[in-house]
């Protein structure tokens, strides 16, 4: 079998090969990208497909929305929260994983479990955790006596209806994404630590530094892009995600006190059918994504630097 | 078998001249060994004698047919890489046949043309055995014999031995040039190493910059060189250089003897203040400088050559050898 | 000596408190699929373990009369389907970009990891026109049509690194054995790359069975639903929780997921610290 001699130039095979990538690219994520930006100009309905441009008008409309505002200020603060404290808790589970001890395959595997289940299947399980009359939580600060009792230190209700009060349903919301994020983060945390070569640390002891002298001079600036990494794809996972509360809220308790902006595009766009509103709402996304990729150019020039 | 002609061969990397203008004729049968220091150009010279580099300008010639356009399986080559290149997916059998398989041969043909090549090389024990499970040695007999097995026109080889410990690397040189006799085809062969180039080539081209700075026999290459390229490149210690007349003077360490040795014959007179003196057995070797340039002396007597104190050595005529200072080109008496 | 039991105990007390915060829900599945109904609504009875004798009602409700099976074999086919486009698109990119391109080829490939940065959220509201447009809408093509987006450029940039991390010499020789460009490409890059070819297959499979926001998007019909959208719509209904079904849907479902996606976990994170996948 001999194919046409065409096919041993690279500048014609690799081309070939890329063309339908590059195609599909351009069609399912090229073209719907510019047309969210067309649509967020517009007053494009699903009844009314004719659309005019409105120019600035959904953006000023969505920015004279108290629930517009109230769903970019949850995003934000879910997100800060959220990694901030992703951070903290992955340091610790790395140093722990980072050791040796019987059964660990199946302790990963068990930790990891948040990340490589599905969510919304997960979140699930949250459901019933905070359910409004069986939650098993309550039954245990119950039991505690925490709960349930005239001078119990939660009140002498007998639940707390986690999803049922603002203030709780958003603090349940930030848990579930912790709870999500934190195995992604501490994977990426350990790949980190085993990519830093043992010679460097063991060179640092020898020249004599101590242990806060290591961490601090040595350790940290080569984890840098692993941290950032990890900010990277919590912020990406979380500022952009809308299944937990979906699942968790629909962005109530009624008052939109756990809407975020994914979860309010969705309502807009698809559910009332406004598209230009919805795409005007997830546009907001753009700024913090185009940030992202900013991070991602300078550390892929990094490594082909290294 | 064949022969290979290269007319104006040129390769330019985005404005680098890996490979700048050559000529060059490749007897049939002829073992044309390739020498230059890293980055002279001449395992680019190979690729592009493979096909798997195009050439920027000029015309590669095997057997009487210009085979520029053509990709490397039409162009009748084999080739050893430095790192073997060994299928780690295929045994070794798998490896030595796979040419024959993609030809399309038939079994029976494939068994016993791979069974001539593992002959040829001695590895007819380890057929079943995959490659990770082989020594250095016996990988670089199996990457031979894979090369052998389709009977190429021409065979290039790129440092086949430098991935090799010193010890087996004699021996397989020895082998090298044995089999390469016996079934005389035209080999490329490219090193850094002037041992291997020495003891292999039937002829040496000396590479530099892209370009070939001499080519002939290894003889003339050494005691005959061109310009203060090849002579300074080839030889260890190299070739000593001094300043005299408004010329260069060069002569190898083993012809700046102590005096002692060179009694009455016609002979350059040179004091040589001693800086250091290493026994290396065999012979020793002085380094030492003569007026303000550096030089190296190779002698086998056991002399007595007090370190920091002057000694008359001698430079006999025939062994002096004169460059041109501005373009280092060789002037002939 | 005692300072070793301590950091130990720590070490475990630390350990566990991760564990329980990380394993929890699922145990709470685990328990409740099997709780009887009785036992599981007594505001009283110890929610995290079995008061009665465990019972199977709950999951003979789940395959029999939900469409929960239904549920798994659409997001299994929808896999399948996705998996598949996904090698056919992202092999060819990789080895291109990895191999033939050159210099315009790292900026193409960081670019094609970068639409992976693009999220669903942004593109949903316009895709569901396309999908709508093409008359995808309740089909699970849309699924099949759309979800490459996120799976092609994220495994493209895995399989280039992982092209690039098998020695060129091996290539250049294949063509000098006597084959062509894509010959060489087939016989011997193909080859050695199966295990990047194989955490490709896994990672697109479970990213598929992990995506929601689409499939809550386009699909509105029960029988075409996927697993995630299908248990928290079909099965959560206003105030009627089907509790012990729900649990048990969703941890059958997880599991087989999260055994795949742990196997090949470690690559899939070195695609993400955009380190050496070579293992």
């Amino acid at each position: 079998m001999r194919m046409p001699r065409l096919f041993e130039r690279e500048t014609v095979l690799a081309p070939l090969m890329l063309v339908p990538v590059a195609l599909y690219m351009l069609l399912l994520v090229g073209f719907p990208f510019l047309m969210a930006f067309v649509y967020s100009f517009s007053n494009v309905t699903v009844g009314n497909p004719e659309f005019h441009m409105t120019g600035f008008g959904n953006f000023s409309a969505v920015l004279r929305d108290p629930v517009f505002l109230k769903s970019l200020l949850n995003t934000c603060i879910f997100t800060f929260t959220s990694i901030g404290l992703v951070l903290v808790l992955s340091n610790m589970l790395t140093e722990l994983l980072m050791r040796e001890f019987r059964f660990k395959w199946l302790i990963r595997f068990l930790i990891m479990l948040p990340w490589t289940a599905p969510i919304a299947l997960g979140t699930i399980g949250y459901l019933w955790f905070l359910d409004s009359v069986f939650s098993p939580l309550d039954w245990l600060l119950r039991s505690w006596g925490l709960l349930g009792k005239p001078q119990a230190l939660l009140g002498p209700m007998s639940n707390l209806y986690w999803l049922g009060r603002p203030g709780l349903a958003m603090a349940s919301v930030i848990v579930v994404h912790i709870w999500r994020l934190l195995p992604l983060a501490t994977m990426i945390r350990i790949a980190g630590m085993n990519s830093i070569p043992r010679e460097v640390i063991e060179a640092a002891q020898v020249d004599g530094a101590g242990y806060y002298r290591r961490l601090f001079h040595i350790v940290l600036p080569l984890l840098l892009p692993v941290i950032s990494v990890t900010v990277l794809f919590s912020t990406l996972f979380t500022f952009t995600d809308m299944t937990v509360v979906w699942v968790l809220t629909k962005g109530g308790p009624p008052d939109n006190s756990t809407q975020v902006l994914a979860s309010l595009a969705f309502l807009k766009g698809i559910q009332g059918g406004d598209l230009a509103q919805g795409a005007a709402v997830s546009l907001f996304f753009f700024p913090v994504l185009a940030g992202l990729a900013a991070v991602v150019l300078r550390l892929a020039k990094k490594a082909v630097v290294t | 078998m064949a022969n290979v002609q290269l007319a104006g061969i040129k390769k330019h990397f985005e404005g680098v001249k890996a490979v700048d203008g050559i000529d060059l004729e490749i007897a049939d049968g002829e073992f044309l060994v390739l020498l230059g220091p890293s980055g002279s150009g001449k395992t680019t010279l190979m690729r592009l004698v493979a096909g798997l580099e195009k050439p920027t300008g000029g015309h590669i010639v095997i057997d009487g047919a210009v085979v520029n356009d053509l990709p490397p399986r039409d162009r009748g080559i084999a080739m050893v890489f430095q790192s073997y290149a060994l299928y780690p997916h295929k045994t070794v059998f798998g490896n030595i046949s796979f040419p024959l398989t993609v030809e399309g041969m038939p079994r029976e043909d494939i068994k016993k043309k791979v069974a001539w090549a593992a002959g040829l090389l001695g590895i007819g024990h380890l057929l079943d055995r995959m490659p990770a499970h082989v020594s250095g040695g016996e990988r670089q007999r199996v990457a031979i014999a894979r090369a052998l097995v389709r009977r190429p026109k021409v065979l290039l080889m790129d440092e086949p031995l430098s991935n090799l410990d010193a010890k087996v690397r004699h021996t397989a040189r020895e082998e090298l040039k044995l089999f390469q006799r016996e079934i005389n085809v035209t080999t490329i062969y490219v090193t850094h190493d002037q041992a291997e180039a020495m003891g292999l080539g039937d002829r040496i081209a000396v590479m530099h910059e892209g370009t070939i700075r001499q080519i002939g026999t290894p003889d003339s290459i050494y005691n005959d060189p061109a310009n203060m390229f090849v002579a300074g490149f080839v030889g260890i210690p190299p070739m000593n250089f001094m300043e005299q007349d408004g010329m260069i003077v060069g002569f190898r360490p083993e012809a700046l003897l102590p005096a002692e040795a060179l009694p009455d014959k016609d002979c350059m007179r040179l004091r040589l203040l001693v800086e250091r003196v290493e026994d290396l057995g065999s012979h020793r070797l002085v380094y030492g400088t003569i007026g303000k340039d550096k030089v190296i002396a190779n002698h086998s007597l056991r002399l007595n050559l007090p370190e920091g104190e002057e000694h008359e050595f001698a430079v006999c005529s025939q062994e002096v050898r004169r460059f041109d200072p501005k373009t280092g080109v060789r002037v002939r008496p | 000596m005692l300072k070793k039991i301590f950091s130990k105990s720590y070490f475990y007390g630390g350990l566990g408190v991760f564990l329980v915060f990380s394993a929890a829900p699922f145990y709470i599945m685990l328990i409740t699929m099997f709780k009887r109904s009785h036992d599981l609504f007594g505001p009283t009875n110890n929610p995290f373990w079995l008061n009665e004798a465990p019972t199977l009602e709950h999951l003979d409700l789940l395959f029999n009369q939900t469409l929960f099976p239904r549920f798994l074999l659409n997001t299994f086919l929808v896999g399948l389907a996705v998996v598949v486009i996904t090698v056919l698109l992202a092999v060819p990119a990789a080895i291109s970009l990895a191999r033939l391109a050159g210099r315009w080829g790292e900026s193409v490939g960081i670019g094609i990891f970068l639409t992976y940065l693009i999220p669903p959220t942004l593109l949903f509201i316009p895709l569901s026109r396309v999908v709508s447009f093409l008359g995808l809408q309740n089909s699970l093509w849309s699924l099949v049509l759309v979800y490459p987006t996120f799976t092609v450029p994220f495994c493209t940039w895995l399989l280039m690194s992982f092209f690039k991390s098998i020695p060129k010499d091996i290539e250049e020789q294949a063509l000098v054995d006597g084959c062509s460009r894509i010959g060489a490409m087939a016989r011997v890059l193909l080859p050695l790359s199966v295990p990047g070819i194989i955490t490709v297959v896994v990672f697109s499979f479970t990213l598929v069975a992990h995506e929601y926001i689409y499939a809550l998007s386009f699909i509105q019909d029960s029988a075409n639903k996927t697993i995630g959208i299908g248990m928290t719509t079909e099965l959560v209904r206003g105030d009627v929780f089907y509790w012990g079904a729900l649990m048990g849907g969703a941890l059958i479902a997880s599991i087989p997921v999260a055994v795949l996606y742990t196997i090949f976990l470690d690559r899939i994170i070195s695609g993400m610290t955009m380190s050496d996948v070579r293992r």
